[in-house]
């Protein structure tokens, strides 16, 4: 006989006791099958820790579309030069070879939920017993009239990381003196809130760093943003000049784009970039609707205490493409989202214990070099509602020997969460 | 008075801030030995680079061990070699194979902590200077020249009072440990290896509650840990504790 340990043992004894109380077609089966949907920061981790903390006792598989992902989060900093593209580029073959994850290169365009399977886009079906869908964003293409999908290779809107990204990079390094861009943010909600932001900082930083003397305009939807005070700080001091950013206070609402002429129009004035950065009104991934678990938001409802859908008991959505309460949509909020789903559905399949849902978020953002700053929340469930108890954000005028240590901490942290979701 | 000169001068002002001229004295004999184990370096000068290292290691009297050992005894000491601290498998390999610190390799050693001995997890990037290795050195030498640490466990026990202590006393229970833990391996990460954030795989309890404790207090300031640790409940870091204490670094 093989030699036993105490949490092997433990998993044996609770897998037993649940079988009583799981319905009869789960209990034919040998292995229960979870299904993830989505290879970002949210499918990766609640595969890894189903398998990871399940051992044998669950079947799963990951389906998402790339052999290889790019996070989004750091992508801004490819932009600005501090890290290469591959150094945010991921495969997936650990979570295969270490943690036994089955995965499926595909994409997945809807849910059977009565037949409890996942339709892929060759018509190929993948059956489940807990579904996990963490799909991230999909795009409102017409929030910004006369801007649409086609229009991604001229003004790319890189808000999902990858090829959009290196498009948006080969067009930044082309820009020469005089030149502009023009970022359109998107509305709340969106993924990353200080994304854009932060991004144009390291375009500024590209720019200030290569000598060039071209300037940065943001045209807002919003009438105020993510680290608004230090960032407008950190452009002052930095890049005095370069960076323009219009609220609706000032532009009084926008109009529309002319994609082909590079322009983007608003009430108080035409506004020409040699580079428009478009990022489109956002809801969740497109099988999130397709499956029918969007409510009129565009996005999915849950329970709080567990990340499981509203709508269909057996599936949980997790990420971007959830209603998470207080919650940002980040990469960190994902993996946070991720370790509770997993947790749950390891208890309903195995009867392994489960602790009440605890949530995390922080989110560091790089003005320019050295000069990091960080936001930060926990959250628990309260009264159906995942609800913020305490947060911190950094302050303005902060030594530089702490914006340093916070841009290290930021490294600290990416190498931590890839490492957490890739294995 | 006799004339000094500005080194001797410095030398003076560390022994005021040390409080004594009686320790004055012991460090110009311990920096005498220094001075043959480290060559040239100024331990005045290293000891103001170690601040580098204070954030994890502790050394002279009372020193012990946090994320990293106590250091002292450093010189001399088998790689690996402090009894109740929890290695990385590769450190825990270049002790077995018989690598004992001297001056030399622990100057290479600090060059490139990584190259040198691959996998281990110390989160130091290295130290470039020739000149500023040898000064650390020589600190270390003359500092952690004293007879190593005596158990480590007692001393503990006396430092970590009030609401550690407590904690201490709990049994904590390591599989919730290990769900609460999710929170912390986004960053710290799972497999022990550092890359900038410091690894807690294997820190030792007494440590891990009272760092926490320290957060909850405000002695430590990081504000991503202030956050973190603000809604833990005893019962909660004593089950982190059980589970990091219980692993092994890869």
């Amino acid at each position: 006989m093989s030699s036993f340990n105490r949490r092997q043992f433990g998993r044996l004894a609770g897998a037993s006791a649940a079988t009583l109380a799981l319905p009869a077609v789960l209990r034919a089966q040998a292995r229960p099958k979870v299904v993830v949907v989505g290879g970002g920061a949210g499918g990766t981790t609640v595969a890894r820790y189903l398998a990871k903390d399940a051992g044998e006792a669950i079947d799963v598989t990951l389906i998402e579309d790339s052999d290889r992902f790019t996070t989004c989060f750091f992508s801004n900093l490819y932009l600005g030069g501090f890290r290469s593209f591959e150094s945010i580029t991921h495969g997936y073959d650990t979570l295969e070879s270490n943690y036994g994850i089955t995965k499926i290169t595909g994409y997945a365009t809807g849910v059977d939920r009565g037949k409890k399977h996942v339709v892929l886009r060759d018509g190929s079906t993948v059956p489940y017993d807990r579904l996990v869908l963490s799909p991230g964003i999909g795009f409102i293409w017409d929030s910004v009239p006369g801007y649409s999908e086609d229009a991604v290779d001229v003004a790319p809107h890189a808000y999902e990381a990858g090829p959009q990204t290196q498009l948006l990079k080969q067009k930044l390094d082309a820009i020469t003196d005089g030149q502009q861009v023009v970022i359109v943010p998107p509305p709340n909600p969106y993924r990353c809130p200080p994304a854009p932001y932060e991004r144009a900082s390291m375009m500024a930083h590209l720019f200030k760093a290569k000598g060039v003397d071209a300037k940065v305009i943001i045209i807002d939807p919003k009438e105020k943003f993510s680290k608004q005070g230090l960032f407008l700080e950190g452009w002052e001091k930095y890049f005095p000049g370069m960076i323009e950013w219009y609220g609706p206070g000032v532009h009084g609402g926008i109009k529309g784009v002319d994609v082909a002429a590079g322009n983007v129009e608003t009430d108080l004035d035409t506004f020409h970039g040699d580079l428009l950065n478009i990022i489109p009104a956002q809801k969740a991934g497109e099988i999130a609707a397709a499956a029918g678990l969007t409510d009129g938001t565009g996005f999915c409802p849950i329970e709080a205490a567990s990340m499981r859908s509203a709508i269909d008991p057996a599936i949980y959505v997790i990420g971007d493409a959830a209603i998470a309460g207080d919650m940002p949509k980040s990469g960190f909020a994902a993996n946070s989202q991720a370790k509770v789903a997993a947790m749950t559905i390891r208890g309903e399949l195995t009867g392994s214990r489960v602790f009440p849902a605890r949530y995390s978020n922080s989110c560091w953002s790089l003005i320019e070099t050295d000069d990091g700053v960080k936001v930060g929340a926990q959250y628990v469930p309260t009264d159906g509602r995942i609800t913020s108890t305490t947060s911190f954000i950094s302050q303005t005028h902060e030594d530089p020997a702490v914006r340093k240590a916070t841009f290290e901490e930021s490294l600290g942290w990416y190498a931590g969460i890839t490492a957490d979701m890739f294995g | 008075m006799l004339k000094t000169g500005p080194e001797e001068h410095d030398h003076r002002r560390h022994a005021v801030r040390r409080g004594s001229v009686v320790v004055f004295l012991m460090f110009a004999t311990l920096f005498h030995a220094a001075q043959t184990f480290a060559g040239d370096g100024d331990p005045v000068a290293g000891e103001r680079l170690f601040g580098l290292c204070k954030g994890c290691h502790e050394i002279g009297e009372g020193a012990r061990n946090k994320v990293g050992p106590h250091l002292d005894g450093i010189i001399g000491r088998k790689a690996g070699g402090v009894e109740g601290f929890t290695y990385s498998r590769a450190m825990r390999q270049a002790g077995q194979a018989g690598l004992v610190w001297d001056a030399a390799n622990l100057s290479t050693y600090l060059h490139k902590p990584r190259d040198f001995i691959a996998g281990n997890r110390m989160s130091f990037r290295g130290l470039a200077g020739e000149t500023e290795r040898a000064d650390l050195v020589a600190y270390l030498a003359a500092t952690g020249g004293a007879a190593p640490a005596d158990d480590l466990e007692r001393r503990d026990a006396v430092i970590v009072t009030g609401f550690a202590k407590i904690v201490l006393d709990m049994e904590g229970d390591r599989d919730y440990g290990e769900y609460l833990a999710g929170e912390c391996v986004t960053c710290h990460q799972a497999s022990g290896h550092a890359d900038g954030i410091p690894s807690i795989v294997g820190v030792p309890r007494a440590y891990f509650v009272k760092a926490l404790f320290e957060y909850k207090s405000n002695i430590r300031t990081n504000e991503v840990m202030k956050l973190r640790v603000a809604n833990l409940a005893n019962e909660d870091i004593a089950a982190l504790a059980a589970y990091f204490s219980s692993l092994e670094p890869e």
